[in-house]
């Protein structure tokens, strides 16, 4: 094995290019309990802690430029305001010691369906910014996830930032799991209100192959919230809307039997997720805001 | 390969550390400081938690060569680190710190409960002792030097804020209620005396 050190990010990218298996490594969160447990004995480490632009962040006027490596204490403690459902979602990743050196690129990279970030970055409609020596691009997170544990990168690719969109309305996040602190996922589920375009986003964690959004209650929800004018009013949302947006969300998801839960109890408690995300997102829109955030 | 980096205020270098190693095996096994522990190395347990420049992190987790010229506190260093903050704010000058040797012989000389003479602990060790929340003590140095940093960063801390940060650190003697009273402990001596300082 090799340990390889760039110290800037285009040595990063030069480096990347040379040994396409080289196997990133930032927080090291995931890859070093691979490493460990013998799963995994990739050629070249690249090490990207010395680079620190990747643990900065920008508040921009419309969006948020989030570095790969940004930890997701910093993300809980800086960017509740910009990114609520991040910072919540955030909040319910492992442990201390893990937000301190995880962050959201690693999710990413790893692309598993119970990482904790897919779902509130699904609903955002982020951009994730990518780069090799061949050049940069922007994939649309609609885009990036493509098979389990396998995202739309080239081998040569390196992830540098997420462009988050600033929330301009209310965001929500819950996670089933056994405890608060250090639980995969069963499964999760993120909303996001966006008033200004009227439109609603979802994502779904740990209850498909991939993370997935739950397309068709977004777009029965929306519709519903235009006709009945309720952006308008900022009237209570009738319990059969409720109802049907969760029956959807419920199936959007594709998930299997594992040790976390079967597929049935998954499918079960996303709609419920659902229901109540929404409950409480609305609430917030219409100027009542929950007493206490949980997640 | 070889890794330089500080520990405990002192820099030490390790030769021959494979490219997988975590920062833990390199403590342990290559620098004889045992105090953090090894168990799950998956980022679960909690117990051989360390500050990396000053934030709590599994040293599982950590890839050697990620802590080059990086400031490591382990257990071992925890008295002497808690001592130069208390009296200096920290150590500037360099001189402070507690050297591989004595961090390798150290062990807990606490307080004597008669004379009240020979204290060697950090106050979160000492609490620790006085209420009882060592078991087994297999969790207790990763539990100290995140109960340890949680106070500096929040010497009022309420109860949630205490499993907040401890949150990260299992004990399988199932000890916590004694753990709790333990951080509740050094946080109350901590109030007094920073109320009697002033």
């Amino acid at each position: 094995m090799d340990f390889l050190r760039p110290a800037s990010w285009e040595e990063a990218l030069a480096a990347k290019a040379e040994h396409p298996t080289a196997v990133p490594i930032a927080g090291g969160t995931d890859v070093m309990v691979e490493i460990n447990f013998d799963h995994r004995r990739p050629e070249y480490l690249l090490d990207l802690n010395r680079i620190g632009d990747l643990s900065e962040w920008e508040v921009g006027e419309k969006t948020v430029r989030l570095g790969a490596s940004v930890p997701y204490t910093k993300i809980m403690e800086n960017l509740r305001a910009e990114l609520p459902g991040l910072a919540l979602a955030s909040h319910t990743v492992a442990s201390p010691q893990i937000r301190n050196r995880g962050g959201v690129g690693g999710n990413l990279g790893t692309a598993s369906p119970a990482g904790d970030a897919h779902p509130a970055l699904l609903a955002s409609g982020c951009e994730v910014e990518v780069e090799s020596v061949r050049g940069r691009r922007m994939i649309p997170i609609d885009e990036f996830y493509v098979g389990v544990k396998r995202n739309a990168m080239q081998p040569d690719e390196l992830i540098r930032s997420v462009h988050l969109p600033k929330a301009d309305g209310p965001q929500q996040f819950s996670k089933v799991g056994t405890r608060n602190a250090m639980v995969i996922a069963v499964c999760a589920f993120g909303i996001a209100l966006h008033p200004e375009t009227r439109m609603v986003r979802t994502g779904i964690g740990s209850a498909a192959p991939t993370p997935v959004r739950a397309k068709e209650a977004e777009d029965f929800l929306a519709a519903a919230l235009d006709e009945g004018g309720f952006w308008e009013s900022g009237a209570p949302i009738p319990p059969s809307v409720a109802k049907q947006f969760a029956q959807l969300a419920s199936g959007a998801c594709n998930p299997i039997d594992d040790v976390r839960g079967s597929a049935k109890y998954r499918r079960h408690a996303v709609g419920i997720m659902a229901r109540r995300t929404l409950g409480w997102t609305w609430e917030s829109y219409r100027g009542n805001e929950r007493s206490a955030q949980c997640a | 390969m070889r890794v330089t980096f500080t520990v405990n205020g002192r820099q030490q270098e390790a030769d021959d550390v494979w490219e997988g190693e975590s920062l833990l095996y390199v403590l342990r096994e290559r620098m004889g400081l045992p105090g953090s522990k090894n168990a799950c190395e998956q980022g679960e347990c909690g117990s051989c938690t360390v500050r990396l420049d000053g934030v709590p992190v599994c040293s599982c987790l950590v890839a050697a060569g990620q802590v080059e010229g990086r400031e490591v506190t382990t257990v071992e260093g925890l008295a002497d680190f808690a001592r130069q903050r208390a009296e200096h704010g920290g150590c500037g000058t360099g001189a402070c710190g507690t050297s591989l040797q004595d961090a390798q012989q150290w062990e807990a000389k606490p307080q004597d409960s008669q004379t009240g003479e020979g204290a060697e602990l950090s106050p979160i060790q000492q609490a620790f002792i006085d209420a009882g929340a060592v078991q087994c003590g297999f969790c207790t140095p990763g539990l100290l030097v995140a109960a340890d940093e949680m106070l500096e960063r929040n010497p009022q801390p309420t109860d949630a804020d205490i499993r907040e940060a401890l949150s990260g650190n299992l004990c399988r003697c199932t000890g916590y209620e004694k753990i709790l009273d333990a951080v509740r402990l050094a946080a109350a001596r901590q109030d007094r005396v920073q109320e009697g300082a002033v």
